[in-house]
């Protein structure tokens, strides 16, 4: 009786949000005010009832029913009970109620927090978003049902693929759709501000903080997704180029174009069209990415096939939502030429830039990603074409941005002053150069490891430059704004980041041995004594766990217990042992027995030193934090537009 | 007119997509011929996987037909081609030479390790230069080669149970028929 409760749930929600879709965007074109006024209350309806079903679904993994075909094929009477609440997006089925359940935290937060603007133009939004419910719950019901029963009820469930059984996993999925899902809101007033027309550029400061939060979670999903990749896949990779990362990263690379060009739009009312589209394409690429990887078009063909209604409505949906936005543009999209003119050498100029080397990115990657698809439709060959090929693409676009990065905050809006630049230039490339050559008594003459101190040292010094400059001519209380702490923060993030990825991959050492109970290996200046293998358990695995010792000059710094476990339904995983550090990982990850019959003999054993690999995550914490504080900033609170535009003409007052 | 760009894009983008499914119904293609086929394979010398003290050349295995298979384990679509390599390809009496195409050794042992491994031989081609003399873009490939070291036949993308008995098994027949 109860799962009848959610589906009954779904079907309420799906009611509120077709009223939530309609009503209040008529009121909004026909200056209704009563029609106007359901938007609030229709989209704390559908999240109440959508509220209820992820509830429901919840309840029913943590009571066993497995009467639900959702539940049974996901979980059993083994799996721990925070396993089986995660389950719950462990499927197709239950994230798509996530991924609506996480819209309409947002719809929610977005009524609760715009009594600042027009009615009529949150009516428009909400509406936006209630339509985009609209699609998500009628795919979840028509083709997706959570609450199937499955007659006669199985004594016991399946299990959840115990890739997602791991702390990390719990709040990955949760936090990458926050990300995703984020990008609708900013979807959504671009469309209200196409429907709406003539506000000027008003919108653009209003939509600002959702667009700085969202990509702040999809930055925080990413890293979390990256660095669980690394300590349980066991061979020491933190990026695969896989098309359920390519699916994040898409909307990432797009989303870090919007955030920049909004700022262009707010401040200078420049490139207002260019900051739609990209709100267009940000969205797009997440509703793609959502779909890629839980339809299962890219990873197997046969998901496709067997249930030919979802793909044919996900096709379906996609072209309305991406065909129908992009009609509405080509119809409605504000006349280019507004704004204030820009020279050659200004910050728009080269925000303008790095936005075309982001996007292009992003482009370059849904090419990769889709490359299986479109070798399939055009009779090409279904074929992958891997790192090779993104590593390359990537790091060419990519290089240009490093290198302009520093100059950003030095760009004046408007017209920019040559000799400042050339004098940040000078001191950044000074340091960056020192640096370079400290760097090759450790490098061993490794060019990529120079090369990445070098970048790393130019962005890091070029934005420090910047933050002694404001300290040093802004009175005390408005040095750093929050928006522009936020950029100092991610631009921070960046210069970690990459010396994170150049010297971890230049400098790593890894070794796969066979080592026998008692023998010790040594990689760089470490060695590893091999102290064989003991059997433990948990709730629904037993696992083989290697002894590891490490030692350096003869002692022992730790001992690592790197696992293979298999899970009840016999699945394998590898969960490898780390010693973390600021500026090295120690990372052990066990392989197998040389002798299947003989656990106690010598086992293939897999060892890595990785330098500074940490910070590659750590760059990107602080590029995360960088998108929430510069979401806190007052100005996108204000009550009212300023009036004087003209506040911002000085560059010193205008952060971005 | 430039605000319809971007429409104008979609809609030839969907159309193209559109059209090439409905031209892929209509008409049962044969494979592409590769400028390839019936030339004498590239000379290669390449490393054995994880026996970095071994190599193979095409000397080496010159006198019966083989199989190479460009593998690598970032390739999602290798993962679909695997089983049947596991359980057909290894029976027909014409053994298998894995091609690690452009991968990380310990990704691309872990991933044997996983799906299993039907090769007689794997080499590794790290940097990707060997792969380029073999008209090699992407994965999965899959070349026949003869006794004589000429390429008799290509597959771009994974062997489908279809493909292995329309193509592979005919191009096989043909060799036996030589006397190979």
């Amino acid at each position: 009786m109860i799962p009848e409760l959610g589906q009954f749930a779904l079907v309420l929600a799906l009611l509120l949000a077709i009223a939530q879709g309609v009503l209040p965007i008529v009121g909004a074109w026909r200056n209704n005010a009563a029609l106007i006024a359901v938007a609030r209350p229709a989209a704390a309806g559908q999240g109440v009832f959508v509220f209820a079903a992820m509830a429901v679904l919840v309840y029913a993994f943590l009571s066993f029913d497995f009467s639900v075909a959702y539940v049974a094929d996901n979980s059993n009477l083994a799996l721990p009970w925070y396993y089986r609440v995660t389950a719950v997006w462990g499927a197709h089925e239950g994230s798509m109620l996530l991924w609506v359940f996480i819209l309409n935290v947002w719809s929610v937060a977005l009524a609760a927090f715009s009594r600042h603007l027009p009615d009529a133009f949150v009516a428009r939004v909400l509406g936006v978003l209630g339509l985009i419910g609209v699609g998500f719950l009628a795919f979840i019901l028509f083709t997706s049902n959570p609450f199937l029963r499955e007659l006669p009820m199985p004594a016991d469930g399946g299990d959840l693929n115990p890739v997602l059984q791991d702390p990390g996993m719990t709040f990955h999925p949760p936090v990458l759709y926050m990300g995703y899902v984020g990008f609708s809101v900013a979807f959504a007033f671009s469309i209200a501000a196409l429907l709406g027309g003539g506000m000027e550029q008003a919108w653009v400061r209003w939509a600002r903080p959702w667009t700085n939060v969202a990509w702040a979670f999809l930055t925080m999903g990413i890293v979390a997704g990256s660095w669980w990749a690394y300590a349980e896949l066991g061979w020491g990779g933190w990026w695969f180029w896989d098309p359920v990362e390519n699916a994040s990263f898409m909307p990432w690379l797009v989303g870090v174009a919007l955030i920049h060009a909004q700022a262009v739009t707010e401040k200078r009312g420049s490139l207002p069209a260019w900051t739609i589209l990209l709100s267009l394409f940000a969205f797009s690429l997440s509703l793609l990415g959502t779909f890629l990887v839980r339809s299962g078009v890219l990873t197997s063909v046969h998901a496709f096939a067997s249930d030919p209604r979802r793909g044919l409505y996900i096709l379906g949906f996609l072209i309305v939502v991406i065909g129908g936005s992009l009609l509405l543009y080509a119809i409605r999209a504000p006349k280019v030429a507004t704004g204030k003119p820009f020279a050659p050498l200004s910050r728009e100029t080269g925000i303008m830039v790095a936005n075309l080397l982001f996007t292009t990115a992003a482009a370059m990657v849904l090419l990769g990603t889709l490359f299986p698809l479109i070798g399939d439709a055009l009779n090409l060959g279904r074929i992958s074409v891997g790192p090779p090929y993104f590593g390359f693409l990537f790091v060419m676009l990519m290089a240009p941005a490093v290198l302009l990065l520093p100059f950003g905050p030095y760009l004046r809006w408007g017209r920019a002053d040559g000799r400042q630049l050339t004098s940040m230039a000078l001191r950044a490339a000074i340091a960056a150069v020192i640096c370079a050559i400290a760097a090759t008594i450790f490098a061993e003459g490794r060019l990529r490891a120079i090369a990445g101190v070098a970048g790393a040292v130019w962005v890091g010094a070029g934005t420090l430059a910047y933050v002694v400059k404001r300290w040093n001519e802004m009175p005390r209380g408005r040095r750093y704004p929050a928006e522009m702490a936020g950029m100092l923060l991610a631009h921070t993030g960046v210069a970690i980041f990459l010396m994170g990825v150049m010297l971890s991959e230049s400098l790593s050492v890894e070794r796969d041995v066979r080592l026998a109970p008692g023998q010790t290996e040594s990689v760089g200046s470490y060695s590893f004594r091999f102290d064989g293998v003991e059997e433990t358990s948990g709730p629904n695995w037993r696992a083989d766990e290697g002894i590891v010792a490490v030692m350096r000059d003869g002692k022992t710094l730790t001992t690592l217990h790197p696992q293979k476990r298999t899970y009840s339904r016999g699945q394998v995983q590898t969960e490898s042992a780390i010693d973390a550090g600021l500026f090295r990982d120690i990372y052990v990850a066990l392989g197998e027995p040389m002798d299947a019959t003989d656990v106690r003999g010598a086992w293939a054993l897999r060892l890595y030193h990785k330098p500074f690999v940490r910070w590659i995550w750590l760059g990107g914490l602080f590029m995360m934090l960088g998108g929430f504080v510069a979401a806190a900033e007052r100005r996108f609170r204000a009550k009212k537009v300023p009036a004087a535009e003209t506040a911002t003409t000085t560059p010193e007052a205008s952060p971005a | 007119m430039s605000r319809f760009l971007p429409l104008i894009g979609f809609v030839l983008l969907v159309g193209l997509f559109g059209f090439g499914i409905w031209w892929n119904t209509q008409h049962d293609q044969h494979e592409i011929a590769s400028p390839l086929i019936d030339k004498p394979a590239p000379a290669f010398s390449l490393p054995v996987l994880n026996d970095a003290g071994r190599t193979v050349d095409k000397a080496s295995l010159l006198g019966k037909p083989y199989f190479l298979n460009v593998f690598a384990s970032w390739c999602i679509e290798c993962v679909h081609e695997h089983p049947l390599l596991m359980s057909q390809m290894k029976d027909l009496g014409v053994p298998l030479v894995g091609f690690n195409y452009k991968d990380d050794p310990a990704a691309a042992t872990a991933w044997l390790a996983e799906h299993g491994n039907p090769f007689e031989v794997i080499v590794a081609d790290r940097e990707g230069r060997t792969g380029i003399d073999f008209g090699v873009y992407a994965a999965p490939e899959t070349f026949l080669i003869d006794g004589k070291g000429v390429i008799r036949y290509k597959r771009i993308g994974p062997i489908t149970p279809d493909v292995l008995d329309n193509e592979i098994r005919p191009a096989i027949a043909a060799l036996a028929k030589e006397g190979q």
